[in-house]
C-alpha cells in the first residue's frame, strides 16, 4: 500500500520506458524515501522516462528523464515547485496530449495499473454494472450501435461478430483476447495493457456476459514479458478482489479468466492460427467457414477481438453508444490509437478520432521526420498495408478513405520513411516477412512468398525484368485469390504500392511499367 | 495412394438428415446439409482439382487448387471447406480460377524434382495428374531458386519410405495419421518456407511412435510416402478384393498385383469393417505368403525322427487315408479327430468338420477357439441366445461410455482401436479394467476415466462388485428388465449381487482395486456418462482365458442386460475376435457338441437334416474336445488327428503335455504353410494356402461374412478344401464340390443363420452379418434389438471362485500373456516379415520394483520358472504393469511361453487359463533346458529328403 505521508512521485512502468532506465529511476526515488507510483505510459514516447508529480491543478510532468536526472530533480525540490530543465508543466496543457481524444487511453498514466481501487475511482465497472441492467442482447445492441470496428485490423463490426455468438447455443462458450500485437511498429496494445489492464478484463467480462460465455483467455505474445507480469498482477488482483471468479462484484455473474503466452509466431495474431495455438497446437490458420464466432476455441463459439477492441467497450457503456459514436466519420466511428513510429520525430501513441489526415498526425503530431528530412514515404497499417506517397497525405484517416486509396489502416501502425529510404529493400522485406512468419499451411504463402522475393531480386538485378515483372504482377493475383488468409492475401499489398509510387527505387522496367500505367 | 483408384469425394459424406438445394455450374443439385461443394460437385460428376482434399479426411483448405465462384459472394473460397448452402450458385471453371489453379500449381512445381518419368508414383500421382488439369505447360520461376530438391530420404520403415523432396506439405500424411489413426506420430516442423513433415520429436519413421499402419501412405498424393515394394517393382496392372486374415477385424483390402505378385494391400474405402484404414500387419506384412519357408509339396514320413519325403498330392492323400483307415479299425471310431482352424475360410472349415463327422464318423472336431473364446460362445449363449457379439463396429461411434475388459484393441484389433480412440476425442467415457496399463488408458488426447488394474484372476470379483453397486444403487434400468428380461432369473441375480460380500469394498483387496473406483466406473458405465448416453462392452481373452471365463461372460451380459444396454445402436457386448474368422469357424459346426450353426449334435431332427443332405448316419454323441483330445493320446486311446492351419504345439497351454500327446500318435496330419511347430510331430504334411490363394468367406468379429478372393492361384496347386475333399473320397466318402460357391450353398441350406447367404450375393457388393435369412433378408448389424434371441434375457448368477493357481512364496508373481501389434498369435506369419524390426523376440514386462528386488535391469535374460516349466527371456522393465504382476507374449516358438502356462481351464468350456500363471523370475544365464532340447529337436525334425 502506497504510504500517503510520503511525498509522491509517479513513474511508469511500461516496456518502453523500463527499457531506458524507468526501474532505476523508480528505485532511486523510493531510496530516497519517495512514495513512488509505477504509473502506466500515456503513450508520448518522445517523453520518456515522464516522471510525473501531483500538483494542486493535476499532474505536472518531467521528461525525459534519465536515470542520471534523478538526483537533480530531487535537489530542485519539484515537490514544491522547485525550477527544472526537463520541466514540462502541467500533463494536461501539453499540446501531445491535450489535442489527443483520449476514451479508450482515458485512464493511461493517471492511474497505478495494478491499483483495482484507481480503476474503480475512474468510473472503472460502471460499465460493467450499465451492461447487467440492460441484459445480454442490449448489451450486444449497444456494441453494435456505437459502430466500434475490430481494431486489430479486419475492422470488422463487433456487435455483429458479438450478435453470431450470442445467437449460436452451446454449453460452453469462449471470450478471448487477442493480444498477440505483431505488426512493427504497433504497440497500442501493449500500452494499454499495462497502462490500463482492468478496461481490458471489464471488456472481456461485459463481452462475456453479452455473448454467454463464462471463461475467457488473453493471448499474448511473448515478447511482451513485462506486459505479462501486470497482466498476471492484474488477474490476479481481480480474482482477490472479487472481480473475476464466481459471482463477480456480487453482481450475480461468473467469469475466469486466463492468462496465455504465444510462442514467437507472428501468424498467431491471425485468430484461426491463434485458437490452433490457444488450445496446445501448431498455430495453423484454420479455412473459415466454420467462423470462430460459431466454432472456434475448443469447436465452441468464441468471441476473438482485439485488445483495444475490449479495452474501449467499458467506455462505451458508461458514457453511451451514441457519445461513443459521434466521433468519426461515416462508418468509422469513435476513436482509434494510432502509433507513430520509424523515422519520426514526436513517436509514440496518439488516440484521436477517425477522420483526421495523415498529414495532421505525421507532421502535427509527430513533427515530420526525426532525421529533420523530408518523408518519403508511410507505411499504414502493419507489414501487410500499404506505402502512402506524400502526395497522399491529405487522406482522413478513416476505413474507407484508406480502402478507397489500396491502404488499410490495419491496427493504427504508422512508420515514417525518409527520403533516404530505398523502397526497394522494403517490398523485399514484404515478401521476406511472409517467407519467415507464415504458418505453412497455404501454397501462395509459403511458396509464393520465397518466389516474390526471388522474383523480384531479378527485377532489380535488370535480369529479364520486364518479364520478371510480368510474372511478379502474377504472383500477386495468385496470392490475393488464392491465399487462405490475410497474410498471404495481402503481402502483395505494401509490394504494389511500393511499385506504383516508387518505381524509380526498382529500376528501368518498373518505371517504364508504371509510366504506361498511367498512361492507360 | 492407390493405383486403381476408388471414387474420391475429397471432403467425407455429410450425415445430416437436413436436404439442400443449389447448383453447381448451372446444374441443381440437392445433397445433405454440410456437404462440401466440392464433395456436391462430384456428385453431379464436376471433378473440382485439389491435393489436399481427400475424402478419408476432414477438408483442410491448404492446396488452394480446388478455389471456386460464389453467386453473390467476394472472393474465391476453397471448395472443400465451403459447405454447399441453400440456393447457392457455384461456379466452378472460369478464365479467373483457370489462372489462379495454374499459378498455384507454378509455385508447387517450382519446388519439386522433375523426375516424373523415373519416380515410383509415375501413373498414380496426384501432382502430375493436376498439373495436366490444370495445363500448367511452364515454371517461369525457373528452377533455381530456393527449393527442398536436397531433403533426405527416410528409409527407416522397412515398408515404406518418405522422400521429404517430393513431399508438398499438403498434410494428408499428418492429418491421416490424427484423424484416422489417432496416433499423432506426425507434424510439420518448422514455419512457413522451412514447413517440413517430421515424424516424432525430429525422429526418424522408425524410431518414432510411428506405428506403421500406412494411413500417411495411403493418404500422400505424390511419391514422397510411397511402399518399398512400389518404389522395387512400379506400379500394379491389376487388383482383386478380398480380406485381410489377421485379426477378427476382417478388414477389406484391394490387393495390387503385378502378375501373380502382390504390390501393394490397399485397404478399401468401402470395406465395412475397416472404411479405408488398415495397420501395419494387413497393409505391409503379407511378405511371408511367398516366404522360402512355404512348403509346397505334400510330405510324408513314417516316423516323426524320418526325414520327410515330398509325394503327390495322390499319394499322400491315399497314405493318410490308409494310416486312418488301420487306425480305425484297430482302435475303433473314436480313435481319430480333428481341428478345424480359424484362419482358413468358412468353406475350409465347414469341409473339415464335415469330414470328420461324416468321413470319420465320429464328432471329434473341435477349433482353436476353444483355447479363445469358448466361453464367448457359451455365456453369450446361456443369457442372450446366440454365439456372437451383438453390434457392428460402427456402433461405437454412438457409445458414450467404452468399457474396455482384458481386451488391448490398439495392439491386437488395431483398425478397431483407431475407430474407438477416434470416438474417444470426440468425447466417449472410457473405462479400461486390464490388470496392465494399455495404450488406451492413456495416449494422445485419450486418458480413461477409470483404469482399474484389477489382479488377475478376479474378473469376476469385478463384475460382481460393479453389479453391486448398480443394483443397490437403484442404476437398474427397470423398465428394460421387466419388458425384455426373464424376472425370475432376475430376481434371483440381484438376491445374490446385492449380498454384502460383493459389495467394492469388501472386494477391494481381492481385486487391487480402490472401492471408490469401481463404485465410480459402475455408476458411469450405469448412467451412460453425464447426458445419461449408452454404454458399450468391448472384451477380449482377459474374458475368456480363465478358470472362470463363461461365468465372466456371462457377467458382463448380466451388467449390460441390467443397465438397460443391449439390443441398440452404441451399447451391446462386443466380444474382439482374435483371429480371422474364430466367428466363421466357430459357426461353421467346429465344436464337438454342435452341428454348423451351433446346432445340437445330440438333437434327432438336426442330425437328420444333415444326414439327408450328406448321405450318411451321424454319431449322436458329443465328439472330444482338444483337450480330451489331448489326453486321450496321452492315454492311448486317440491315435489319429488332422489339424489344419492351428500350431497347437505352439499356441496350447502346458506345452510338455501337448508334445507327450502329438508325440503318441500314429498319424498326424498337419495342414499349414510352414512346418510349424505341430509339424515336428506330423506324418503326413499337407501344404496349405495362405489367404491370398484362398476363395471363399471369413467371418468377422461383427458377424460379417467378406469374401476372401483368389488374388493368386495356390502354389500348392490345390485348394485346402479339395485336399480335405480328396481325404475324403479317399476314406470312402464322396464329396463333390467343384467350387466354394457350392459349398456356401449347402452351408445356405443347412444353417438357418446363413439361410440367405451366397457368394452371388456377396460379390454382388452385398454387406450382410448374420444372421441372413427371411426375417433379415439383408442382415443383422445389431442384434437383440426388440427381443433377445432366447425369447427373454437370462440371469445368470455369477459366484465368485478364486482360481487354484495362486501366487505364494515359491511363485510370487503373477504372469499374464498377450499380444502386441507387430506380431500375430504364433508368428507363423509376422515373424516371416520384416515386422521383426519391432519385437524380434518375446520379453517380460516387470515392473521396476519387483525387478529391482530381483536385481534385475533392462534386456537381463530372466528364468520365468512356474509350476509346470520354465522359460528364459529377457526382461523389460515397464510401468505399464503393477508389482506383483509380470506379462509376457507367445510369439515366437522359441521362447515356448506355454511350457509354463497350466492346465488350468474354463469350467464350462475347457478354455485354457493363460491369463493367470503364478510364476517366479530371477536372473539367469542360460537357456532352460526345454529351450534347449526344441533347438536340438526342431533341426531333425524339419528335415526334407532331397528329391531322388
Amino acid at each position: 500500500m502506497p504510504d500517503r505521508n510520503l511525498p509522491r512521485i509517479y513513474v511508469p512502468r511500461d516496456t518502453a520506458s523500463v527499457s531506458i532506465g524507468a526501474d532505476d529511476i523508480a528505485a532511486k526515488f523510493a531510496a530516497a524515501g519517495f512514495d513512488v507510483v509505477r504509473n502506466g505510459s500515456r503513450g508520448a514516447a518522445w517523453l520518456e522516462v515522464l516522471v510525473e508529480i501531483d500538483t494542486g491543478d493535476g499532474r505536472a510532468g518531467y521528461g525525459p528523464v534519465s536515470p542520471e536526472d534523478v538526483q537533480s530533480l530531487i535537489d530542485a525540490d519539484i515537490l514544491n515547485g522547485g525550477e527544472h530543465s526537463l520541466r514540462l508543466g502541467l500533463i494536461s496543457d501539453i499540446p501531445y496530449f491535450k489535442e489527443q481524444t483520449r476514451i479508450t487511453f482515458k485512464r493511461a498514466g493517471d492511474i497505478d495499473p495494478l491499483s483495482i481501487e484507481d480503476h474503480i475511482a475512474c468510473d472503472g465497472f460502471k460499465g460493467l454494472g450499465a451492461a447487467l441492467e440492460m441484459g445480454p442482447q442490449a448489451c450486444v445492441t449497444t456494441v453494435l450501435n456505437s459502430g466500434l470496428r475490430g481494431r486489430g485490423g479486419a475492422a470488422f463490426p463487433t456487435g455483429i461478430k458479438w450478435q453470431t455468438t450470442l445467437d449460436a447455443s452451446s454449453d460452453q462458450k469462449y471470450v478471448v483476447c487477442n493480444a498477440d500485437e505483431g505488426d512493427g511498429g504497433t504497440f497500442s496494445d501493449r500500452l494499454s495493457m499495462e497502462a490500463d489492464p482492468f478496461s481490458l478484463i471489464e471488456g472481456m467480462i461485459i463481452c462475456g456476459y453479452a455473448i454467454g460465455a463464462t471463461k475467457g483467455y488473453i493471448y499474448l505474445r511473448s515478447e511482451y514479458p513485462l506486459t505479462a507480469e501486470i497482466l498476471s498482477q492484474a488477474i490476479a488482483n481481480a480474482y482477490t478482489s472479487g472481480w473475476l471468479g464466481r459471482d463477480i462484484g456480487g453482481l450475480g455473474i461468473d467469469f475466469d479468466l486466463e492468462l496465455r503466452i504465444g510462442a514467437g509466431a507472428y501468424i498467431c495474431g491471425e485468430e484461426t492460427s491463434l485458437l490452433d495455438s490457444l488450445e496446445g497446437k501448431r498455430g495453423m490458420v484454420r479455412a473459415k467457414p466454420p467462423l470462430p464466432a460459431i466454432k472456434g476455441l475448443f469447436g465452441k463459439p468464441t468471441i476473438i477481438n482485439n485488445v483495444i477492441t475490449l479495452a474501449s467497450v467499458p467506455a462505451i457503456f458508461v458514457d453511451g453508444a451514441e457519445s461513443y459514436a459521434v466521433y468519426g466519420v461515416g462508418r468509422s466511428t469513435g476513436t482509434l490509437p494510432f502509433q507513430l513510429a520509424g523515422n519520426i520525430k514526436y513517436g509514440g501513441l496518439v488516440e484521436v478520432p477517425f477522420g483526421l489526415t495523415l498529414r495532421d498526425l505525421v507532421e502535427g503530431f509527430g513533427g515530420g521526420t526525426c532525421s529533420g528530412r523530408p518523408v518519403k514515404a508511410v507505411q499504414v497499417g502493419g507489414p501487410l498495408g500499404s506505402y502512402i506517397h506524400p502526395s497522399q497525405m491529405d487522406t482522413p484517416l478513416d476505413y474507407e478513405s484508406f480502402a478507397a486509396i489500396d491502404g488499410a489502416l490495419g491496427h493504427g501502425g504508422i512508420v515514417v520513411f525518409d527520403d533516404t529510404a530505398d523502397m526497394s529493400v522494403q517490398a523485399r522485406f514484404a515478401f521476406e516477412f511472409c517467407e519467415i512468419e507464415s504458418c505453412g499451411k497455404c501454397t501462395p504463402c509459403r511458396i509464393g512468398s520465397v518466389r516474390g522475393k526471388e522474383t523480384l531480386d531479378k527485377v532489380l538485378a535488370d535480369d529479364n525484368a520486364d518479364e520478371n515483372l510480368d510474372i511478379l504482377y502474377d504472383l500477386f493475383e495468385t496470392m490475393e485469390f488464392g491465399s487462405l488468409c490475410a497474410m498471404g492475401g495481402l503481402t502483395p499489398k505494401p509490394v504494389r504500392s511500393l511499385l506504383t509510387h516508387f518505381p524509380q527505387d526498382f529500376g528501368e522496367a518498373v518505371i517504364r511499367r508504371t509510366a504506361a500505367t498511367k498512361d492507360v | 495412394m492407390g493405383s486403381f483408384k476408388q471414387i474420391d469425394f475429397g471432403t467425407p459424406l455429410s450425415k445430416s438428415e437436413e436436404m439442400i438445394t443449389a447448383s453447381i455450374n448451372g446444374e441443381k443439385i440437392s445433397v445433405p446439409k454440410g456437404t462440401s461443394i466440392m464433395r456436391a460437385a462430384k456428385m453431379v460428376g464436376v471433378d473440382i482439382p485439389k491435393l489436399c482434399a481427400t475424402d478419408s479426411l476432414e477438408p483442410y483448405g491448404s492446396c488452394r487448387l480446388c478455389v471456386i465462384e460464389i453467386d453473390g459472394r467476394r472472393g474465391t473460397p476453397a471448395s472443400c471447406t465451403t459447405p454447399l448452402e441453400q440456393d447457392m450458385s457455384v461456379m466452378t471453371e472460369n478464365a479467373k480460377l483457370a489462372k489462379i489453379r495454374r499459378g498455384v500449381m507454378e509455385l508447387y512445381i517450382s519446388d519439386h524434382p522433375l523426375d516424373c518419368l523415373t519416380c515410383s508414383a509415375n501413373g498414380d500421382c496426384e501432382l502430375q495428374d493436376m498439373a495436366g488439369v490444370v495445363g500448367l505447360r511452364d515454371v517461369r520461376y525457373g528452377y533455381a531458386g530456393d527449393n527442398h530438391l536436397d531433403a533426405p530420404t527416410d528409409a527407416s520403415n522397412p515398408y515404406f519410405s518418405f522422400e521429404e523432396s517430393k513431399c508438398i506439405t499438403c498434410m494428408r500424411c499428418v492429418r491421416a495419421c490424427e484423424e484416422t489413426q489417432g496416433t499423432f506420430a506426425l507434424t510439420v516442423g518448422g514455419r512457413g518456407f522451412a514447413s517440413s513433415i517430421t515424424a516424432g520429436a525430429n525422429e526418424t519413421f522408425l524410431d518414432s511412435e510411428c506405428v506403421s499402419c500406412g494411413a500417411c501412405v495411403q493418404a500422400c498424393p505424390t511419391a514422397s510416402l510411397t511402399e518399398a515394394l512400389i518404389i522395387d517393382n512400379g506400379q500394379p496392372d491389376r487388383t482383386v478384393k478380398t480380406t485381410c486374415a489377421y485379426c477378427g477385424v476382417g478388414c477389406s483390402f484391394i490387393a495390387e498385383m503385378k502378375g501373380n505378385e502382390v504390390v501393394r494391400m490397399v485397404p478399401d474405402k468401402d470395406g465395412g469393417a475397416n472404411a479405408g484404414h488398415s495397420c501395419v500387419k494387413g497393409r505391409f506384412a503379407f511378405g511371408y505368403a511367398t516366404h522360402k519357408d512355404r512348403i509346397t509339396k505334400p510330405m510324408i514320413r513314417a516316423k516323426i525322427t524320418d526325414p520327410w519325403q515330398e509325394v503327390s498330392w495322390e499319394e499322400a492323400t491315399a497314405y493318410a487315408a490308409t494310416q486312418l483307415k488301420a487306425i480305425q479299425k484297430k482302435y475303433g471310431r473314436k480313435s481319430i479327430g480333428g481341428i478345424t482352424s480359424s484362419r482358413c475360410t468358412n468353406e475350409e472349415v465347414y469341409v473339415v468338420q464335415k469330414f470328420i463327422r461324416a468321413a470319420i464318423g465320429n464328432n471329434n472336431v473341435d477349433t482353436c477357439a476353444r483355447v479363445c473364446h469358448s466361453p464367448t460362445g457359451y455365456g453369450l449363449g446361456q443369457t442372450l441366445g446366440t454365439s456372437a457379439g451383438t453390434q457392428d463396429f460402427e456402433s461405437v461411434e454412438h457409445t458414450d461410455v467404452i468399457l474396455v475388459i482384458g481386451a488391448n484393441p490398439t495392439d491386437a484389433h488395431p483398425v478397431f482401436g483407431s475407430r474407438m480412440k477416434k470416438r474417444l476425442r470426440a468425447g466417449a467415457k472410457l473405462i479400461v479394467a486390464d490388470p496392465r496399463a494399455i495404450d488406451l488408458v492413456r495416449s494422445p488426447h485419450i486418458e480413461a476415466d477409470y483404469h482399474l488394474p484389477l489382479m488377475p484372476g478376479t474378473n469376476v470379483a469385478l463384475i460382481n462388485a460393479m453389479s453391486y453397486v448398480i443394483v443397490t444403487e437403484n442404476l437398474v434400468d427397470q423398465d428394460y428388465v421387466e419388458a425384455r428380461c426373464d424376472m425370475v432369473s432376475f430376481k434371483a441375480w440381484t438376491d445374490f449381487v446385492s449380498q454384502d460380500a460383493n459389495s467394492p469394498e469388501n472386494m477391494a483387496e481381492t481385486i487391487g482395486v480402490p472401492a471408490n473406483d469401481i463404485r465410480s466406473a459402475a455408476r458411469l458405465y450405469a448412467t451412460g456418462g453425464p447426458n445419461g448416453g449408452i454404454s458399450g462392452i468391448y472384451y477380449g481373452l482377459g474374458v475368456t482365458e480363465h478358470s472362470q471365463g463363461s461365468t465372466m461372460v456371462m457377467g458382463i451380459a448380466n451388467l449390460a442386460m441390467a443397465t438397460g444396454n443391449i439390443g441398440l445402436r452404441g451399447g451391446g457386448i462386443n466380444p474382439l475376435r482374435g483371429q480371422n474368422n474364430v466367428q466363421g469357424s466357430c459357426d461353421m459346426g467346429s465344436f464337438p457338441h454342435e452341428l454348423p450353426g451351433y446346432r445340437s449334435v445330440t438333437d434327432d431332427k438336426v442330425r437328420a437334416e444333415f444326414e439327408a443332405n450328406w448321405g450318411v448316419t451321424l454319431d449322436s454323441e458329443p465328439g472330444y474336445r482338444i483337450p480330451k483330445m489331448f489326453n486321450e493320446a496321452v492315454g492311448g486311446t486317440f491315435r489319429a488327428l488332422y489339424v489344419q492351419g492351428e500350431d497347437i504345439a505352439q499356441s496350447d497351454p502346458d506345452t510338455q503335455h501337448v508334445e507327450a500327446a502329438l508325440g503318441n500318435l500314429e498319424c498326424l496330419i498337419v495342414q499349414d504353410l510352414f512346418l510349424n511347430e505341430t509339424a515336428r510331430f506330423a506324418h503326413v504334411f499337407l501344404p496349405g494356402t495362405s489367404f491370398l490363394e484362398k476363395d471363399g468367406t471369413f467371418t468377422n468379429a461383427e458377424r460379417r461374412i467378406n469374401r476372401v478372393r483368389m488374388v493368386m492361384p495356390p502354389v500348392t496347386g490345390k485348394h485346402e478344401w479339395e485336399v480335405t475333399q480328396d481325404l475324403a473320397r479317399a476314406m470312402g466318402y464322396e464329396m463333390g464340390y467343384e467350387n466354394p460357391t457350392e459349398i456356401m450353398d449347402e452351408i445356405a441350406i443347412l444353417t438357418p443363420s446363413f439361410a440367405g447367404v451366397s457368394f452371388k450375393r456377396l460379390d454382388a457388393g452385398n454387406d450382410l452379418q448374420w444372421p441372413v435369412n427371411e426375417a433379415a433378408p439383408n442382415g443383422t448389424p445389431i442384434m437383440h434389438v426388440d427381443k433377445f434371441v432366447r425369447g427373454k434375457g437370462n440371469f445368470v448368477v455369477t459366484e465368485f471362485t478364486p482360481t487354484t493357481e495362486k501366487a505364494n512364496r515359491k511363485f510370487p508373481l503373477l504372469l499374464t500373456t498377450g499380444r502386441i501389434l507387430s506380431q500375430y498369435n504364433v508368428g507363423a506369419q509376422t515373424r516371416r516379415t520384416p515386422n521383426n524390426v519391432w519385437l524380434e523376440e518375446d520379453v517380460l514386462e516387470i515392473h521396476p520394483s519387483d525387478a529391482e528386488l530381483r536385481g534385475i535391469i533392462e534386456g537381463d535374460l530372466v528364468q520365468i520358472a512356474s509350476r509346470k516349466g520354465r522359460i528364459s527371456v529377457r526382461a523389460q522393465i515397464s510401468e505399464r504393469m503393477q508389482p506383483g504382476v509380470v506379462y509376457t507374449t507367445f510369439h515366437h516358438p522359441e521362447t515356448g511361453a506355454n511350457v509354463i502356462t497350466t492346465d488350468n481351464a474354463d469350467w464350462a468350456t475347457d478354455c485354457p487359463e493363460y491369463k493367470v500363471t503364478a510364476v517366479q523370475v530371477r536372473l539367469t544365464n542360460s537357456k532352460t533346458e526345454w529351450q534347449e532340447e526344441r533347438k536340438n529337436q526342431v533341426r531333425q525334425q524339419r528335415l526334407i529328403e532331397a528329391p531322388k
